[in-house]
């Protein structure tokens, strides 16, 4: 089959590779019919994540149609259409029985190696480093999916895979990151970051009953699609103070939440703020650029919630725990325990309350990945989110 | 002893007086400490800076500030062979304790180094060297704490002519269920990667077949020594086999329904010649990790029903796979 393989930093390649099979009970196999790029999978492209290997093909939001399961699934039929989630998780182990899918016990072969860097493994997760198992991603015609009859939705009705794609990650966690802002009447919710996610986190902060959401990111097209799409207000972190705005804004308060979907590579307006991140990054001295992190940390009134769904990988300089103590700053984070919100956000979809195919800005052929990487990577041609079609 | 919580303000319900007999808890597996982990995480930044000081060394010397020195570009690429065999040191062996005081050693020179370049530098380069001093002198930080704290551990790791191996791990099902899996001594290679077989000769009496180093296999035979259905098995090797070995696997319920507790002992005598250097190898670089590693397939198993496969690692967890990842990509039909 043809895959989009991690060939090294800012570079991936489309390669004939082996077609996948069935290596566990309660595997299937998907064929894909359409998958898109993340921006996690930038941190990987741009080399910011450990263990990656040459080879490893990425992808880790894809949908499709069954074409084989193993002896262990009952609850799927061959030519079933699926939307496939893309933390790994057996559905039997303690975390996954709280609804923590993204931090299952038993789906990360390489958990021993996440020990060591984390303390404590997660779950696996498909085209996303040996650290969340080695596991081929479904940037490709087709994908292994383990645990088969715990993860795929099926999608019975007949929308299109633009409407449904984003259930396998950016619509539930950009929703994940609006749920963990605890919204109650009045909020006000800033959001760093109007990629993918924080479109959706603005649009899922409305529907919780947001009074008031606030983007921030540097690309005008972005937020001019967050007000125009999402009803975001918005500021433009190059031109102004962030803190200083959000404080007039809401009159000195502060936002009630702050939502971080930038996550490890953010820029900042101030260069040498800037170039100190990257050169400690350089030396590996810190992994991550926790700029809107930090700033979002700041920013928040005291006693109100950072909800973190941008993602990092190692360690910070800086990071403000004298605000966040002093202040009574609740954080919470993870990755998105997808499975817990795809049968609930599909039931919206369905119901005409969210239509998450708005940010679809490219459409490409498998073959294309390469070029979609690279205009996703530099913004170009106003690049929002990129839809592959094997 | 007296509680904090008293009866009116305790949540109706709940206990009001804590458990008594708290006790002081001295862990046994080094390889599970969180030194440990600092020490292999520090590895892994040795490697990566040594990797980049190696092939890069302009950019670094640039970065640091200390790029006018024609001397520069030797010094660093220098400092990354040091890196390396670091990390090396750490990643690779056991001696986590001599191999952390190599890195603080490296760092007190790193820092005379850049202590000397921001003597002589000024504005913006001289900015450049601070941040990178600052830095180090962070790391530093960090590898004295790894140093001290695994030359403690080693002192008390493996002792003279034995291997004594323990590990946990918490199993979410119910403690019948996953003693009765055990008890069946048949299923342990399952999830016991060192053994090939074992299988059931008599009442207690088993035969246990390990794969050693060269295709050779070592085996024994081994009787139940202690059987309390539901909480304890201990065993041990028949007098006169070859390999001297005992364990046992005591199953406790976790608190608030959170499954089954289970906690392994291994011990094995390692005689001289050619059979002790076999047993030494079976449990391979890192003993208590495969322990660790038998346990987490152990949990999958009783589970999920299966030790869950990838593409980067084929056979399942195994510290092993783990250092030598294949690319996460199908196997190819043939294999
Ligand atoms: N938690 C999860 O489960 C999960 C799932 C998917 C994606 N993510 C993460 O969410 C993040 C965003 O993903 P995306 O697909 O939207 O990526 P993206 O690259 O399209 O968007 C990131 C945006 O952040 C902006 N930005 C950079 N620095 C900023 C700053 N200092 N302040 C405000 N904005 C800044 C960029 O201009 C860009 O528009 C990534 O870190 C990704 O890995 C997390
Ligand atoms: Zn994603
Ligand atoms: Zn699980």
């Amino acid at each position: 089959m043809r895959a989009n393989c991690w060939m090294g930093r800012n570079r991936v390649e489309v390669q004939d590779v082996p077609d996948p099979k069935i290596l566990n009970r309660r595997d299937a196999i998907v064929r894909i019919t359409s998958s898109a790029i993340c921006g996690s999978d930038l941190h990987l492209y741009d080399g910011y994540v450990p263990t990656m290997e040459r080879g490893d093909i990425l992808g880790h939001e894809f949908m499709g149609e069954v074409v084989e399961v193993g002896p262990g699934v009952d609850n799927l039929q061959l030519g079933d259409r699926v939307v496939v989630p893309f933390p790994i998780a057996c559905g039997a182990c303690l975390q996954c029985e709280a609804g923590m899918y993204s931090a299952c016990e038993n789906s990360n072969p390489n958990a021993g190696m996440a020990e060591k860097m984390w303390g404590h493994a997660t779950a696996g997760i498909y085209g996303y480093s040996h650290l969340t198992g080695g596991f081929a991603g479904g940037q490709a015609q087709y994908a292994r999916v383990p645990f088969a009859d715990v993860g795929p939705l099926k999608i019975e009705s007949d929308l299109p895979d633009e409407k449904v794609l984003f259930l396998s990650d950016i619509l539930p966690t950009g929703w994940m990151g609006a749920e963990l802002c605890e919204i109650k009447p009045g909020d006000v919710i800033a959001v760093w970051g109007a990629g993918p996610v924080g479109q959706f986190a603005i649009a899922s902060a409305y529907l919780m009953g947001a009074e008031r959401v606030i983007a921030i990111d540097q690309y005008e097209y972005r937020l001019r699609m967050a007000r125009e799409k999402a009803g975001a207000e918005t500021i433009n972190f190059q031109e102004t103070s962030v803190i200083e705005t959000l404080k007039e804004m809401t009159a000195g308060r502060g936002p009630d939440a702050c939502i971080d979907a930038v996550g490890m590579e953010a820029k900042h307006r101030v260069k040498p703020l800037n170039a100190y991140d990257r050169v400690k990054q350089a030396f590996r001295l810190e992994t991550d650029r926790p700029h809107a992190l930090r700033e979002a940390v700041l920013a928040c009134r005291s006693g109100g919630i950072v909800s973190v769904i941008g993602v990092y990988g190692g360690f910070v300089d800086k990071f403000p725990a004298g605000s966040w103590m002093n202040r009574s700053i609740t954080m919470k984070t993870g990755q998105c325990h997808v499975q817990r919100y795809m049968r609930p956000l599909l039931a919206q979809v369905e119901r005409g309350n969210i239509d998450p195919s708005f940010v679809v800005t490219h459409r490409m052929r498998l073959d294309d990945t390469p070029k979609g990487y690279e205009t996703f990577k530099h913004k170009r041609d106003d690049c929002v989110k990129v839809v592959l079609k094997p | 002893m007296t509680s904090v919580l008293s009866p009116s303000t305790a949540p109706s319900g709940h206990r009001v007086s804590p458990p008594p007999g708290g006790r002081s808890f001295r862990g046994r597996n080094v390889n599970a400490s969180p030194l440990r982990g600092l020490a292999r995480g520090l590895g892994v930044f040795s490697l990566g800076l040594g990797l980049s000081q190696l092939l890069s060394p302009d950019e670094l010397a640039r970065k640091a500030g200390v790029d006018d020195e024609p001397s520069s570009r030797a010094l660093i690429r220098g400092v990354g062979v040091r890196e390396v065999i670091h990390a090396g040191g750490l990643l690779g062996t056991n001696r986590l304790g001599f191999w952390s005081w190599t890195r603080v050693a490296g760092d007190v020179m790193d820092l005379a180094t850049l202590g000397r370049a921001l003597q002589g530098n000024r504005g913006r380069r001289r900015a450049r060297t601070a941040t990178a001093t600052a830095a180090v002198a962070g790391v530093t930080v960090l590898d004295l704490i790894s140093a001290v704290g695994n030359s403690m551990a080693q002192d008390e790791g493996m002792g003279a002519g034995g291997l004594h191996l323990t590990g946990a791990v918490t199993v979410n099902r119910p403690r019948e269920e996953v003693y009765r899996f055990w008890h069946r001594f048949e299923n342990l290679p399952t999830f016991m990667y060192h053994l090939e077989s074992v299988s059931i000769t008599g009442d207690r009496r088993s035969h246990w077949r390990a794969a050693g180093p060269l295709g050779r296999s070592v085996e024994w035979d081994a009787e139940i020594v202690d059987d309390r259905p539901g909480e304890y098995i201990s065993w041990h090797s028949m007098p006169g086999s070859g390999v001297v070995n005992a364990g046992s696997v005591r199953f406790t319920p976790a608190p608030g329904g959170r499954g089954t507790e289970v906690r392994v002992q291994l011990t094995y005598v390692i005689p001289g010649g050619k059979l002790g250097a076999a047993v030494a190898k079976l449990f391979g670089e890192q003993p208590e990790q495969q322990v660790g590693d038998d346990l987490r397939r152990f949990k999958q198993v009783m589970e999920t029903g299966e030790v869950l496969r990838s593409d980067g690692s084929p056979a399942g967890h195994s510290a092993r796979w783990q250092m030598h990842q294949r690319e996460a990509q199908p196997l190819p039909s043939r294999v």
